[in-house]
């Protein structure tokens, strides 16, 4: 397979040449969202349909930045966000096209207002 | 009269290491219990009319809590699970022992059942049933180990040359963690590094707080996480300040960087928070495993992490560890299978534990192999540390098995260690990052551990890890960093692990690199064991990397053997020999070999010494000596006899070159004797004195009190019976069966003297 990262260089062009000239950039070294479903693929295929949602969820995830990921892992963590907040962030990862991210964000408020696990 | 109150032996056991042990009697109330508690749930299994799971062994859903709601939604297979809920437990576990059942058929199976069934069949297996569980069910078939890189000081010369040497004795995964938070980023790339000396593709990981670790992940400087803790029970889950949605979206967090991670469990966390729910060990963590696979983890890091002395204070703990393995396998997730706490005092409970996992292998039979000295292991000791390999390599070697690691020789250790410290110093000074001297990689090339060190800059590791952070520094720099500094293979297999993420065949389950670069994980390397001559089987190069511990000799060296002292004796054969008939006479037969070629006793007295001892000792007591050699025969009874035949008193000394003496008598049987030193490894030159001045009284008719053989506690055949083979073999080949008895002229050259 012709693997290409999320800025489209080739697998095979991620050289030491383009790391010396200072050519490679941090999204050429990151997994494209079509690899993270190829890979999800193979995992179904293999008999683990749970993995297989883990990295569809990640293909998702690929395209939003560092921070972002970073703060929706925090706002998940308990009693950090009410349930209007949650709601907000699941609207948002619709919006962003991520809907298997934004359907677990909005089970987990669901279950958070149940659990007393909200801000 | 009364005994007393105490029996000595109680003292001594009193005393013994596996007494520092603590030993908990079982409590269900506080979850101290291993494998079955009063309170376990029944399995069960309800689903709804939509299809929805309404009871969860024994839970309705409104009681759920948030392990229960996350298994209930994404855990179970509601297609199977009927089925798979009504087959009685005993058969599953029968299945799981059965090699005409296939993996892939229990895998399904479990997929449909609950935390509470999967559990009640895992604990109907007894050890030897577990292995050959674990045999089949474990995912990769190529086995593997990983190893703990840390030290106190977060010197990162010395984690580089620590991971490069622990690459080169064959570990696939390399976890460090930080005394001090702010180094992480620091060790991160020291040890990314030093992983990529010698050989590519080993795995790294810096185990941190979840929000950091993903941080560095999302830098490249490491390139797989395992700190990604679950509990079995709600309380200690959102202590621990996360909830299965936060850890399900963490998962995908570390896959959409194309980032290798595995969740981590086990025995104990919960008892040690004290917030068990009065379920046993083994249900909490059928409950993790469930979770784990539900929230789409590849893998699981149990059997054995921190809690593991919690499980070995009660009964049933080791088997419940172990037990925690095989409920991961089942599931068709990478077992990542403990090992990694330092369960006991006692060496012999700790190579317990660890043993049988061993033997039947995993796809990382130590989740943290201590790869450093103790002292420096900053998870806390592991079960197996540093001083341990030489252990570890003598047992792959004694049963065959493939523990992952190979045998190292000295200067290719220091080669490693050499480049790798080297290459830190140069990307450190290269990036602006800290600047070490010539001395202190040399001492980190050197060095046991960080207290072979001397005292660093205290600033120098915390400037350099927040620079990292400030400048951005990731994997793409430190690889055009290790270029511009001229080291270009490590330089090529940094960059490689970052192509290798973007390739992403590494997020399957338990996959490794082998050295080669290739990917070993269930989907290319599937575990196919079906009984015996099927699963891995040990090539035949790996066997002979296996067996070539540095330790093992040829015949001709253990057969040379080192004198503790310089005395020489020359023999020359002067004709046949003739019996004597001097009545004071004693004469000392020799063996074939004794002398020539082979000098040193296995006491490492030189034959010269013994002999010279014995002759003095005879001319002590009156007597005189004469020597023959006897090399008819390699048999001391046998040459003793003759050399009493041979003599005028009818007493003789018969004498091997590895030091063993019998007192004859020309009357006796040859297997009798008057006196035997059959202890050879422990007879000093004043015991060979004695010997022979006893022999010279029994020429006179005296009867002296006849010597006790040296008796000692150590594993005395272990130390030398090697080399009495070798010795023996000598003898044997020097031997020249028929041949009479022939007088020797003792030319002694003292060179001490």
């Amino acid at each position: 397979m012709d693997v290409r990262a999320l800025s489209g260089r080739a697998a095979a062009d991620i050289t030491i040449a383009a790391a010396a000239s200072g050519q490679l950039s941090a999204a050429d070294t990151r997994i494209h969202p079509e690899t993270l479903r190829y890979q999800a693929d193979v995992a179904e295929q293999h008999g683990n349909p749970e993995l297989a949602g883990n990295l569809r969820r990640a293909a998702e995830l690929a395209l939003l930045p560092d921070a972002e990921v970073l703060a929706i892992y925090e706002a998940l963590r308990p009693h950090r966000c009410t349930l209007t907040e949650l709601d907000a962030i699941a609207a948002r990862l619709q919006d962003a096209g991520a809907r298997r991210c934004a359907a677990l964000v909005r089970e987990a408020n669901q279950v958070y207002q149940q659990r007393h696990l909200t801000a | 009269m009364s005994a007393g109150d105490r029996w000595r032996r109680f003292e001594v056991l009193s005393q013994r290491p596996v007494n520092s042990d603590g030993f908990a009697a079982e409590n269900p109330e506080l979850g101290l219990i291993a494998i079955s508690s009063p309170y376990d749930p029944q399995p069960s299994l309800v689903l709804g009319a939509d299809g929805r799971i309404v009871e969860l062994d024994g839970k309705p859903e409104g009681a759920f809590d948030v392990i229960d709601a996350f298994i209930a939604r994404h855990g179970i297979d509601t297609y199977i699970a009927p089925a798979a809920m009504a087959r009685p437990d005993i058969e599953i576990a029968r299945m799981l022992t059965d090699p005409s059942v296939s993996r892939s058929e229990i895998v399904v199976l479990a997929r449909g059942m609950t935390p509470a069934k999967l559990a009640r069949i895992v604990a109907l297996l007894r050890p030897p049933e577990l292995l050959i569980a674990i045999a089949k069910m474990r995912v990769r078939r190529t086995p593997s180990i990983q190893a703990h890189i840390t030290n106190r000081a977060d010197d990162p010369l010395l984690l580089a040359a620590d991971a490069a040497a622990a690459v080169a004795f064959g570990f696939r995964e390399l976890e460090t963690t930080v005394p001090v938070l702010g180094d992480a980023p620091s060790n991160a790339v020291a040890l990314l590094i030093g992983s990529q000396v010698g050989r590519p593709g080993a795995l790294t990981q810096c185990s941190v707080e979840e929000a950091t670790e993903l941080d560095l992940g999302m830098r490249s400087l490491t390139t797989y996480a395992e700190t990604v803790s679950l509990y079995g029970t709600e309380q200690v889950f959102t202590d621990g300040d996360d909830t299965p949605w936060s850890k399900a979206f963490l998962a995908s967090a570390y896959a959409s960087r194309g980032l290798k991670m595995r969740v981590t469990s086990g025995a104990g966390a919960e008892v040690l928070m004290g917030a068990a729910e009065r379920k046993s060990m083994l249900y909490l963590e059928s409950r993790c495993v469930s979770l784990a696979r539900a929230l789409g983890a590849q893998g699981v890091q149990n059997g054995g992490i921190d809690g593991a002395s919690v499980a070995g204070s009660v009964p049933g703990g080791m088997r419940e560890l172990l037990a925690e393995n095989l409920l991961v396998m089942m599931h068709g997730l990478e077992s990542c299978s403990g090992n990694d706490t330092l369960v006991s005092e006692s060496d012999l409970r700790r190579a317990a534990h660890t043993v049988p996992l061993a033997l039947t292998g995993s796809d990382f039979i130590f989740s943290g192999f201590g790869a450093v000295a103790a002292y420096d292991n900053m998870f806390g000791p592991s079960n197996f540390n540093a001083d341990d390999v030489d252990d570890y390599l003598v047992m792959q070697r004694d049963w065959e098995i493939d523990g992952g690691l190979r045998p190292v020789t000295e200067r290719a250790a220091l080669e490693v260690r050499e480049r790798a410290a080297s290459a830190v110093q140069a990307v450190y000074r290269d990036l602006g990052l800290a600047d070490y001297s010539d001395e202190q990689v040399a001492a980190a090339v050197a060095a046991h551990g960080s207290e072979d060190l001397s005292d660093a800059d205290p600033a120098a590791v915390p400037g350099a890890a927040t620079r990292i952070l400030q400048r951005g520094i990731g994997g793409i720099e430190v690889a055009a960093s290790l270029s511009r500094c001229g080291f270009g293979a490590e330089a090529e297999r940094v960059l490689g692990m970052l192509r290798e993420r973007v390739k992403g065949d590494y997020l399957q389950p338990a996959a490794i690199f082998d050295d080669q670069m290739r990917v070993l994980s269930k989907v290319t390397d599937p575990n196919d064991y079906s009984g015996p001559g099927t699963g891995y089987v040990i090539s035949q190069q790996r066997r002979a990397e296996i067996a070539a511990i540095r330790q093992q000799r040829q015949v001709p060296e253990l057969a040379a053997g080192k004198a503790q002292d310089n005395s020489r004796v020359r023999l020359d054969d002067i004709g046949p020999a003739v019996a004597g008939s001097d009545p004071a006479e004693v004469v000392i037969g020799v063996s074939p070999a004794f002398g020539r070629p082979l000098s040193v006793t296995l006491s490492g007295i030189s034959c010269a010494a013994a002999l010279a001892e014995l002759v003095g000792g005879i001319e002590q007591a009156g007597g005189t000596a004469r020597v023959v050699r006897v090399a008819s025969t390699v048999d001391l009874g046998r040459i003793g006899l003759t050399a009493a035949q041979l003599s005028g008193s009818g007493v003789g000394i018969g004498l091997q070159a590895k030091g063993t003496a019998v007192v004859h008598r020309s009357d006796l049987a040859p297997l009798a004797n008057l006196e035997l030193l059959s202890t050879a490894p422990l007879i000093t030159r004043s015991m060979y004195r004695e010997l022979g001045r006893n022999a010279a009284l029994r020429t006179r008719g005296l009867e002296p009190t006849a010597m006790r053989n040296p008796y000692t506690s150590q594993a005395i055949t272990a130390r030398y019976h090697a080399r009495t083979v070798a010795m023996v073999a000598v003898e044997r080949q020097c031997a020249e069966p028929g041949a009479k008895p022939v007088e020797l002229r003792v030319g002694w050259a003292d060179e001490e003297g």
